[in-house]
């Protein structure tokens, strides 16, 4: 125990030995120490949920994996990252996600700076081994100045997260379940008729994919630029 | 210079549901295609005269996805008569474009294209032209592909790479330097 009061633990990550306060999470102490582990839900500044899986790793005496974004660490902890086993599940979940709604990566507004499309590359995922799904998706176009075009989203509930817990509006929501969730605003209301969305564009500026977009975008055009978050973030804290 | 007594190798390539920018991607390698052309013979392709996919093909290139019941039996010809097959680009791998039809029911689409956006003659054709499958489907859903090579279209580096790879007995690995989309 620490004569500071914080508690320190030492854990294995990879065959490396970290240090880490008991409040960390085994991704934090894995980045700390220039671990790299697969993320696409998770955004620095926003509540960590564990809605992607791409983070699961597996943790010793445990036979379940667990994601490492929302898992504690905890005194002798012995983490893998890399497995075949965690590779392969990785690449599936991608995959899933792929087939699950219609992800046209040369028409979309994103090709070229997308979350879901790079970490494809990176994992080696060249084509998806389940057929695709094919689903009718809506697009909303009701906004003045934004597109939710839910052909394109992962569900990963940043829009939902930054809207709560930065913007403080909570226009966003989910409706359903499995594949057929939507993201919503308001009560299921076009987003262009929100009472409550304040039209600060932070929901479009997080998403990952071409599945929030502002409006006027050809293929390719849509960059987003997410500087604002840990800015916000930081000044929070300071004025705490 | 070509040694004549080396055999070179028969690369077919085909255009199945695609829009032919693979094909111009393919062309786009430029004078690296005079380099291939010493190793290589096209057998078959969309730039030769030949009608009938060939047997004993060491490499085909296949652009396009499989949207009808002609792209069904040409594709299980070629896989039937090739050693190595390349879903070249993202039509192939994914369907991309092409399989955007397939979230509307096929009777609809054809309505769409053949009466709605029709002034004269409005018929649905069901001679000649081949039928259309209910679902756009990529290569792999069909048969077995050994190679895959996504982008829209998949760089002329990237192509000659594969190739030249290939060419050298070795089966290359583009998984992490190819994306969809690009």
């Amino acid at each position: 125990m620490s004569t500071t009061g914080v508690d320190i633990h030492t854990l294995m990550i990879e065959n490396h030995e970290c240090g880490a306060r008991a409040d960390q999470t085994i991704l934090e102490v894995a980045e700390e120490n220039g671990i790299f582990i697969p993320t696409l839900c998770r955004l620095p500044g926003l509540s960590n949920i564990g809605a992607c899986r791409m983070c699961l790793v597996e943790v010793k005496g445990s036979n379940k994996l667990l994601p490492a974004c929302v898992t504690k660490v905890q005194e002798g902890m012995e983490v893998t990252v890399n497995s075949e086993r965690l590779a392969e599940y990785r690449k599936l979940t991608l995959e899933m996600l792929f087939s699950e709604r219609n992800h046209i990566c040369s028409v979309c507004v994103t090709n070229g700076h997308c979350d879901l499309q790079s970490l494809a590359q990176k994992l080696g995922v060249n084509h998806i081994t389940m057929p695709y799904i094919h689903p009718l998706m809506p697009v909303d176009a009701s906004h003045p100045r934004f597109i939710a075009d839910h052909n394109r989203c992962i569900l990963c509930t940043r829009c939902v997260r930054v809207c709560i817990e930065v913007e403080g509006a909570h226009t966003w929501d989910i409706m359903g379940r499995g594949t057929k969730a939507l993201v919503i605003t308001d009560l299921c209301s076009p987003w262009g008729a929100s009472e409550s969305c304040t039209g600060c564009g932070k929901c479009v500026q997080v998403c990952p994919t071409g599945a929030l977009s502002e409006k006027g975008q050809a293929a390719g055009e849509m960059h987003k630029r997410r500087a604002f978050l840990p800015y916000l973030s930081m000044m929070r804290e300071v004025a705490r | 210079m070509t040694n004549a007594n080396v055999a070179k190798a028969r690369v077919a390539t085909v255009w199945l549901d695609g829009c032919s920018g693979c094909h111009m991607s393919l062309l786009d390698m430029d004078e690296r295609l005079i380099l291939l052309e010493e190793k290589i013979e096209l057998v078959y392709s969309p730039l030769v005269d030949a009608k009938q996919f060939p047997e004993n093909v060491d490499v085909a290139l296949v652009e396009g996805s499989v949207s009808s019941e002609d792209d069904l039996h040409k594709i299980r010809l070629i896989r039937a008569n090739s050693k190595v097959l390349i879903a070249l680009g993202d039509c192939s791998v994914t369907g991309n474009i092409p399989s955007m039809r397939t979230v509307f029911p096929l009777a609809k689409v054809l309505e769409r294209v053949y009466e709605e956006n029709t002034t004269i003659n409005k018929q649905v054709p069901t001679k000649i032209v081949p039928k259309l499958l209910e679902r756009v489907m990529p290569l792999h859903e069909v048969v077995n592909v050994d190679l895959y090579l996504p982008g829209c279209p998949p760089s002329a580096q990237d192509i000659f790479f594969a190739i030249s790879e290939l060419l050298e007995g070795r089966m290359p690995d583009l998984s992490t330097t190819m994306r969809f989309g690009a």
